[in-house]
């Protein structure tokens, strides 16, 4: 059974019509077409799926749409508003921090969110925020170094 | 600039284009003056297409970003096989060098005919082509130049442009998209009309399908398929049809009977027979007296575990024709595969590659796009797409085989080699589409008319073996025996994964030879050198050494190891120099690595695969082992497989040892095996015993102390 659900995604209120047990990221996905946000496990264990909701990091793909209505969800392509790219999203270019790029999205979010409440972090605090992220390509320290720069570039300006 | 060398005195032309001669197949370029280039190799998320857009770039004398480097097809685009094996560089680069030499050629030729110039007084730079006064652009000519023509060749091979774009570090082309969350994956695909399908695999290897109760879904928009116990679900919503199939395994019922081996004696498994007995090297002569050492290694199964499931999607067309879209290493062998499965011709299916999240070996790539050609058959017209759980990805795709090696050394009074031999025992390492005449897709096994498959073969020798890949050491030892023996009969599929028995061989002789040194009372660093005259292997090991500071005292806790090898024997050489600490856990700290792979094509592409590939070597290494009962998979999500996290990933300090006048190799496996011994050797120094079977967990060492203590006099 469909039921309406309203919700702010990337500063704009969007109302879509699911199964309540339809996932955050499956609306994300299918009904509104960000795909920026992957699958990876379903389960809400490796991070490719990650988004803001109220400004926490949460696992879409483990969020049922029952639990999100009158949320405000922020994906990786909202991070920044407009068409530019968020400081961690350049510096991670800049930085070639990533190989096949699918576990980025979640990375990226988990570090902007912690770059907003820590805006230069140490590699501690880095390495700790991005431990719920998996990434099987082996680009983790190039990940944490670019972070890095994202914070001390915005400290720098 | 010295022209490209014959591989066959027949051909002169490289092997990839002497099998796709004609040059459109490889280039075209537009009227606004974009060129086009579709090659044979996938992007696995190794950066190959960036790399080659370089070289395609530098031949044709255009900007990098006026290349734009299609996706491999089975009908428009050239067939060079599977990218495996780090050959991409290798193979296609010389291919693509040469057609793109000369199609410029041809534009050239053709802009001096117009110009009644002559061709050496032609210049092509950025894309426009000049002479004196005269210009005219690759785009404008695009009309004119018929690039529907073989290479020839007596014509030219390379401009030598090099300088300019090969051997830096362009950023990658793709990289911007997806790290801005854009849709370029499998994944993303969404085409007109499309449904979406999910599969419900059997409950363990070996299960049939006894029940399926009727009507499970009743009268909802999701519909069932299923043909034996090859069971799917096809519908238009994706939720929906993911909450189907729970639906459905609830309402199905299996025969189910244990068919798995104890995966706590992988070692007694793996030598329970029937064998093929590969024999690498034969000893003429039985070995010298001496004092012998023996030392037995293993390692387990190990997943794939890419962070992406495997995605497929296909479409059967109104004309009869089947389109199909997937993540495959090698989408002629999938196409061939599907035909011989559905007993079609091969000409009437088209294969387009879609890219996917990195990619390690042969996983469920080529399943799940069959699985997406089996569903779609219920729908013709409309296209399937077809995503794995992760419950299947870790359960169902190939693993990577369970290894053991036994080595036993002869050593003289001075305690160097005076004789090395060593039995190899695996399952095979490919089960790809197409194996022993056999389609080799997943879902086949669960038809109505199952096909039956063979336990997985290994690649030829010239491909570089499997089974045995590495096993022959790199040292100069006087007497030498090494024998593989391949597993003919086992209930666990397994398949290709990155270096394949080179991970297992060169962690096993790299560990031997630090026990070897140790019993020598020799630095291992100095034995290996004592046992090697191969100058670009000393070479590689001498400035991984001096890199980390080798010889430096260690801090109590803390151990450091070296480890190395040539790659299959003719590829990259690696060395790897692992910082350990040994306390409460097993960390690494550092990794120090030095590589050559000849010319250096993209420097930062290299260090990123030789990054890459160390981490998840010590990810294998530290942490990784498929896990079962004797009836099913039980290592099923990220709790019961771990992977390396990012508290856990080591510094990796990357030294590229390069010699431009050498061919290119590949660098995406040099690092495995060198990280996995590194490590082995590293902890060995920190704590004082040696742990010989992957993998290195805290456990594993802790038992080792104990047994070490139990059995000191």
């Amino acid at each position: 059974m469909t039921k309406e659900f309203e919700l702010t995604v990337n500063g704009t209120a969007v109302r879509v019509e699911t199964d309540p047990s339809s996932s955050l990221l499956h609306v994300l996905r299918n009904e509104l077409d960000l795909k920026g946000a992957r699958f990876g496990c379903g389960l809400g264990l490796c991070g490719a799926c990650f988004v803001q909701m109220d400004g926490k990091v949460v696992a879409s793909c483990d969020v049922p749409m029952w639990s999100a209505e009158g949320r405000t969800v922020v994906t990786v392509e909202g991070l920044e508003p407009g068409d530019g790219l968020h400081r961690v999203q350049q510096a991670l270019i800049e930085g070639q921090a990533a190989q096949c790029g699918y576990c980025i999205s979640g990375i990226t979010v988990t570090a902007a969110t912690l770059l907003e409440t820590s805006p230069v972090p140490d590699e501690r605090a880095v390495v700790a925020a991005l431990d719920r992220n998996l990434c099987r390509c082996g680009v983790q320290r190039r990940v944490v170094r670019a972070v890095l720069q994202a914070g001390s570039a915005a400290a720098a300006t | 600039m010295t022209p490209e060398r014959a591989t066959t005195p027949a051909s002169p032309l490289p092997r990839d284009l002497a099998a796709n001669p004609i040059l459109s197949r490889w280039v075209t370029v537009n009227p606004d003056g974009a060129m086009d280039v579709r090659v044979g190799k996938v992007e696995l998320g190794q950066g190959i297409l960036t790399a080659l857009a370089q070289i395609a770039a530098a031949e044709l004398g255009v900007d990098l970003d006026q290349i734009r480097m299609l996706p491999a097809n089975t009908t428009h685009g050239p067939d060079e096989g599977l990218t495996s094996g780090s050959m991409s560089i290798a193979r296609c680069g010389p291919a693509l060098r040469v057609a793109c030499a000369q199609t410029r050629a041809r534009f050239v030729a053709e802009a001096a005919r117009t110009w009644d110039a002559d061709a050496d007084q032609v210049t092509v730079r950025r894309g426009r082509i000049r002479c004196g006064e005269r210009v005219t652009s690759y785009g404008a000519l695009a009309g004119v130049v018929d690039l529907d023509v073989p290479a020839d060749p007596e014509k030219p091979r390379t401009y030598g442009d090099r300088s300019r774009l090969v051997g830096t570090s362009a950023p990658r082309l793709d990289l911007p998209d997806k790290i801005a969350g854009r849709p370029r994956y499998i994944h993303d695909l969404r085409l007109p009309g499309q449904l979406f399908g999910r599969v419900l695999r059997p409950p363990s290897p070996g299960a049939r399908l006894r029940r399926l109760d009727a009507d499970p879904l009743g009268d909802g928009d999701v519909h069932i398929v299923r043909d034996g116990s090859f069971v799917g679900v096809v519908g238009a919503d994706e939720a929906e049809v993911s909450r189907a199939v729970e639906t459905l395994r609830a309402a199905t019922t299996w025969d189910e009977h244990d068919t798995l081996p104890d995966e706590n004696d992988l070692r007694g498994f793996l030598r329970t027979g029937p064998h093929e007995t590969i024999e690498v090297l034969t000893a003429e002569r039985p070995p010298p007296a001496g004092r012998t050492l023996r030392a037995g290694y293993s390692k387990p199964f190990l997943a794939h575990a890419s962070m992406a499931p495997s995605c497929g999607v296909a479409r059967w067309n109104d004309d009869g024709t089947l389109s199909v879209w997937s993540h495959s290493q090698g989408i002629h062998g999938l196409r061939a595969a599907i035909a011989l499965a559905l007993g079609m011709d091969v000409d009437r299916i088209e294969v387009e590659h879609a890219q996917s999240a990195g990619c390690y070996g042969h996983n469920a790539a080529d399943d799940a796009a069959f699985d997406a050609v089996l569903l779609a058959r219920d729908v013709p017209g409309r296209p399937v797409h077809v995503q794995w759980s992760r419950r299947d990805e870790l359960t169902w795709s190939p693993f990577g085989p369970a290894m053991s090696v036994d080595a036993q050394a002869v050593v003289d009074a001075s305690g160097m080699v005076a004789s090395w031999q060593s039995d190899v025992w695996s399952q095979g390492h490919t089960s790809r589409p197409g194996y022993l005449g056999a389609p080799g897709l997943l879902a086949g096994a669960h038809l109505e008319r199952p096909w039956r498959y063979p336990a997985a073969s290994d690649p030829p020798p010239e491909n570089g073996a499997g089974t045995v890949r590495n096993a022959v050491p790199i040292y100069d030892f006087p007497h030498r025996r090494v024998t593989g023996h391949r597993l003919l009969q086992t209930p666990i599929r397994s398949s290709a994964m990155r270096a394949l028995g080179a991970f297992m061989n060169v962690f096993a002789i790299e560990s031997f030879m630090d026990e070897l040194a140790e019993g020598a009372g020799i630095d291992p660093l100095t034995y290996r050198l004592m046992h090697l005259a191969d100058a670009r292997g000393r070479k590689v090991l001498q400035r991984a050494a001096a890199a980390a500071g080798w010889g430096a005292p260690a801090a109590d806790g803390t151990g450091r190891g070296i480890g190395f090898a040539r790659y299959k024997g003719t590829g990259a050489y690696c060395a790897v120099v692992a910082d350990v600490a040994a306390e409460h856990e097993i960390r690494v700290r550092r990794l120090t690595i030095a590589v050559d792979v000849g010319l250096v094509v993209n420097p930062d592409g290299v260090r990123n695969q030789i990054e890459g590939g160390a981490t998840q070597a010590a990810s294998w290494t530290l942490k990784e082992r498929v896990r079962f009962d004797r009836r099913k998979i039980t290592s099923d999500d990220w709790e019961s497989y771990p992977i390396l996290r990012f508290s856990e990933a080591p510094e990796i300090c990357v030294e590229l040892v390069e010699d431009p006048g050498l061919p290119s190799v590949g660098a995406g496996e040099a690092a495995q095996g060198p990280t996995a011994a590194a490590i082995a050797n590293a902890v060995a120094a920190a704590v004082g015993v040696r742990v010989r079977d992957l993998p290195l967990t805290p456990e594993a060492v802790i038992a080792a102390i104990e047994s070490a203590d139990l059995t000191q006099p």
